[in-house]
């Protein structure tokens, strides 16, 4: 087996994946990770609240990335959650102690690598740990330019935070990984899933319509408290932007692989075309964060209409990409 | 975004640190590249932590004047709030909230002070105290 080397990811859950298959000999970009494990969303879920402001978020559920990987890739992959937190250590030591790298969930704020301008409580953070030196643990997390190291009470501390999507110490490895996939299929199908998610979700909250809420929801803070408006605007450009996304809400990345998967089909014309329209799909999700950075340091009053008509725009664009994805015949 | 528009802001929010965007090449291909900040995203991360600051400042002097109990402080200093506490400790808020009130703060109950300082990754003397600044 190779050495294992650090890449610095965009995201932490598709980046863990990436690094780690490559790992194992087959190698796989982060943006393939992402779209062929479905990984794109838009959630607007107003009456969950983070930091008192309602859930935003630009991708799937934590941990489904490594849950449909697992899936669709049909890679044996071990998820392993402890009772304990002493058990959780030892057997985190015994897979070290096998040679073995493993992906980790854990919470951001308890690790004593992250600054504490990035710290804050999200306990779905993942990371790889690929050894022990010393007192410290090796960890390479994907978001991070170098790989990292980090003390066992920090790591513990981390790995069985508590409350909402707590780790319970998770680790994950996979068993056997083949050296060849045909990821042709596997992109068709998801690629096709996708497309049809985002415009006909079922609930008003996912997908384009949960974009189009959210455009209705920025209406309505005309009637708020100033202060809250603001704050509500920068909590949409932090999900966006900040939370390792590869800018733009992974929309670049998701049309990096549209990139890849149409090389893959021989430059499939229709995937390549929905590759670049996703691209400005983005542009126009940056063009949006920057009317709001503008309205958030102004003393003025804000123009809702003009940021919610501009998210409903986007929304209208977007979904033109995956009205031509379902062109797409593989 | 093409490559040579990726920002390079070097925000004060990164600390000193990088991130990696997708963006597209000259020859239109697209590939991972680091940024070391974007102005925009810098204005609303120092939003929201500016909004935390507030928070434990208000609660620091809310302890001080003796209205809340130190929890209170240390909650807000552990970049938490009532939902969060709530969701690590598996109490209800409003029995959270009972303990804000000092006189009753005084009084817990030892086994659940410690489960505070384990959510919180306290000890003991430190969740009774408030920092000297």
């Amino acid at each position: 087996m190779s050495k294992f080397q650090h890449i610095h990811h965009a995201h932490c859950e598709s980046g863990v994946i990436s690094s780690m298959l490559t790992y194992h000999g087959f190698k796989i970009s982060e943006p393939m990770v992402f779209g062929i494990s479905n990984a794109l969303n838009f959630a607007y879920i107003p009456f969950v609240k983070i930091g008192g402001m309602p859930l935003v978020a630009y991708r799937s559920l934590p941990k489904s990335i490594v849950k449909n990987i697992r899936k669709n890739l049909n890679i044996q992959m071990k998820m392993e959650t402890f009772s304990s937190q002493k058990k959780g250590e030892d057997r985190l030591d015994e897979l070290l102690n096998e040679g073995k790298i493993v992906g980790a969930q854990g919470s951001m704020y308890w690790l004593e690598y992250v600054p504490d301008e990035l710290s804050f409580h999200f306990n779905a953070h993942n990371f790889l740990i690929y050894g022990k030196k010393e007192d410290k643990y090796l960890i390479s997390d994907p978001v991070f330019a170098e790989a990292v190291k980090c003390s066992k009470k920090s790591l513990s501390k981390s790995r069985f935070s508590r409350g909402a999507m707590a780790p319970k110490g998770l680790l994950y490895y996979p068993t056997s990984v083949p050296k060849e996939i045909d990821l042709k299929p596997i992109i068709a199908r998801n690629i096709k899933k996708l497309s049809k998610n985002m415009l006909k979700t079922p609930v008003p909250i996912a997908g384009l319509k949960g974009l189009r809420y959210l455009a209705k929801s920025i209406l309505k803070l005309q009637a708020k408290d100033k202060k809250y408006a603001k704050l509500f605007l920068g909590n949409i450009i932090r999900m966006q932007e900040e939370i390792g996304t590869g800018g733009a809400g992974f929309r670049f990345m998701y049309a990096s692989f549209l990139q890849e998967a149409s090389e893959l089909f021989n430059n499939d014309a229709v995937l390549n075309d929905a590759s670049k329209m996703m691209l400005e799909v983005g542009d126009e999700y940056r063009e949006f964060a920057l009317v709001i950075a503008k309205a958030i340091k102004s003393k003025k009053d804000i123009d809702f209409q003009a940021i919610s008509k501009m998210l409903r725009q986007i929304a209208d664009n977007e979904a033109k990409v995956y009205k031509k994805l379902l062109e797409f015949k593989a | 975004m093409r490559l040579e528009n990726v920002p390079q802001d070097d925000s004060s929010t990164y600390a000193k640190m990088k991130k990696t965007i997708y963006a597209k090449n000259s020859d239109g291909k697209m590939q991972g590249i680091s940024s070391t900040g974007w102005e925009v995203e810098e204005t609303v991360t120092r939003q929201a932590l500016d909004d935390i600051e507030e928070h434990i400042k208000e609660a620091f002097l809310e302890v001080k004047n003796g209205k809340k109990s130190t929890l209170y402080f240390h909650m807000y200093k552990q970049k938490m709030d009532l939902t969060i506490l709530s969701q690590a400790t598996g109490f209800f808020k409003w029995t959270i909230k009972r303990d804000f009130d000092p006189k009753i703060f005084a009084k817990i109950k030892q086994s659940r002070l410690e489960e505070y300082c384990d959510v919180l990754g306290l000890e003991i003397d430190e969740i009774k105290e408030l920092p000297s600044e």
